[in-house]
């Protein structure tokens, strides 16, 4: 290599490696920080026996929205309210007994099977327990 | 200076002494605007200027009162249409001429695609043209957020959720722009900031170098009008003639966007709840209805792949493509009577139409 060669390196790694210092600090600064997960087990939901038949509510669970559903037969079910399209938060159609996405137009059945529509994956079931009339909402397994 | 005025006269020679200005205006003087059956075609541009011109102002108003926060930006924009005197009219302007600055922009694209301007030597007028209009729809797309609406949290959540299909870089690019893995709070700052300063630094750049592309070549003259003569061409000044059609059609275009902002307020709609169902009717802004209806009218597998990264990989490479156009642009034989352009033109544009029109309908 000659002087003139060996120089042009020198400063095109230069303005590479400044690049590069410039750059990575910025891109890394873009790129949030994780938020750790919500550590949250069970939530409480109010109670039973006030929740009206044949209706639904979103329920914070930790930083995640979860629908709970009490059935005509008085029976209360829990899935990821976060519709697996495109994150579309979903609701309860009384008229249909399903699960209704207004985005679009994805449905579910009680058992978080989607069923129509553009949904690619079930909705994640929750865990219901009623103690003492007080609903207790908690993750699976 | 032909004026008599002594005072400008003085004011001038100042000037020109410092700057020497006077060959700008000699540019100016010479510069002719050529006439024929396409010259309204010619002020599609300057009318998209001018609406950003707007946006720039009724954008900078809106800051004075507008509160970025999960908390309070629905508020801060409820009170500005509100209890400010004209917030109403500020924002109804700001709403109404950045729609119609799309809308214009498109138009000015497509004039310049059938009129053939993006050749030689316009290559990079056309290529600048295009990345205004990208980040224009990213100015919408981050805009549209802002008021903090159930409709605009909802359609961002979709249109973010999108961007995180695009194979290998979609998911890293979803979590930068969301400013985490949801849309929150997080987001309306990052959007927040996307739209007041980091869009309009790039967009003027680019708009510079668009304006001087065109200020150096001049208006594009159509086939037939080049081979005329000289002496048959009818030619307009640019200063005052042009420039003046140019200022009138301005005040036109500023009453049509004032006379819909007091006719047809922007709504506000219902505040964003993210612990609420989504409402029926979420859909983007019309401009990105044809890619959003295309994506929904894919089937869930094509082959091996996702419906949705097949569509989004379609659009990436179509755009690419439109915006290289001058580069593998097929010129007519002489004698044939097809057009292998006009046709790429027509069904890009019979696309966008029928399914912005599906998109509204189904
Ligand atoms: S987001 Fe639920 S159906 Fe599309």
């Amino acid at each position: 290599m000659n002087r003139r060669g060996f120089v042009s390196l020198l400063l095109g790694g230069g303005i590479l490696g400044w690049l590069g210092a410039v750059l990575y600090p910025i891109i890394s600064y873009l790129n949030p920080p994780k938020v750790p997960e919500a550590n949250v087990q069970t939530v409480k939901a109010g109670s039973a026996s006030d929740f009206p038949k044949n209706t639904a509510q979103i329920v914070k669970f930790g930083r995640k929205p979860v629908i709970l559903i009490k059935t005509n037969n008085d029976e209360f079910l829990a899935f990821a309210a976060t519709c697996t399209h495109l994150d579309c938060i979903v609701q309860y159609r009384g008229d249909l007994k399903q699960i209704w996405c207004a985005c679009h137009n994805g449905l579910y059945d009680l058992k978080g099977r989607n069923i129509s529509g553009p949904p690619p994956k079930p909705l994640d079931e929750y865990a219901v327990n009623i103690v003492e009339d007080e609903i207790h909402i908690s993750e699976m397994g | 200076m032909d004026t008599k005025n002594p005072m400008v006269r003085r004011a001038y020679s100042w000037i020109d002494d410092r700057f020497h200005v006077t060959p700008l205006v000699e540019f100016m003087r010479h510069k002719y605007v050529p006439v024929h059956r396409h010259t309204v075609w010619y002020y599609m541009g300057g009318v998209s200027l001018f609406l950003f011109i707007s946006q720039v102002v009724s954008g900078i108003l809106l800051v004075l009162y507008y509160q970025a926060d999960e908390d309070s930006a629905y508020e801060s924009v409820r009170f500005l249409t509100t209890k400010v005197k004209f917030g109403w009219l500020i924002r109804g302007v700001h709403s109404w001429s950045a729609n119609l600055m799309v809308f214009f922009v498109f138009v000015h694209m497509f004039s310049t695609f059938f009129t053939r301007a993006y050749r030689k030597p316009r290559e990079l007028s056309w290529v600048t043209g295009f990345v205004l209009l990208a980040l224009a729809m990213g100015f919408g797309f981050t805009g549209y957020l802002l008021p903090w609406n159930e409709l605009a949290f909802f359609a961002t959540k979709v249109g973010t959720d999108i961007a995180g299909a695009v194979p290998f870089i979609g998911e890293p690019m979803k979590i930068v722009l969301r400013g985490g893995e949801d849309v929150t709070g997080a987001t309306l700052s990052r959007f927040y900031a996307i739209h007041i300063a980091i869009l309009p630094a790039i967009f003027t750049v680019l708009l510079s170098l668009h304006l001087l592309f065109i200020q150096r070549q001049g208006m594009h003259e159509p086939q037939y009008l080049k081979r005329l003569p000289a002496e048959k061409k009818q030619m307009m000044a640019f200063f005052p003639n042009f420039l003046l059609r140019d200022v009138l059609l301005w005040l036109i275009v500023l009453n049509v966007v004032l006379a819909l902002a007091v006719f047809f307020p922007w709504e506000l709609g219902e505040k964003a709840d993210p612990f609420a169902p989504a409402p029926a009717g979420i859909k983007p802004e019309w401009y990105f209805m044809f890619m959003f209806q295309s994506l929904k009218m894919l089937p869930a597998h094509v082959l091996f792949m996702e419906g949705e990264v097949l569509g989004i990989l379609f659009f990436g490479l179509a755009g690419l493509a439109w915006m290289l156009v001058p580069f593998w642009d097929i010129k007519k034989k002489s004698g044939s009577k097809l057009d292998v352009m006009t046709g790429f033109g027509v069904i890009a544009l019979l696309f966008i139409v029928v399914m912005t029109v599906l998109g509204y309908l189904l």
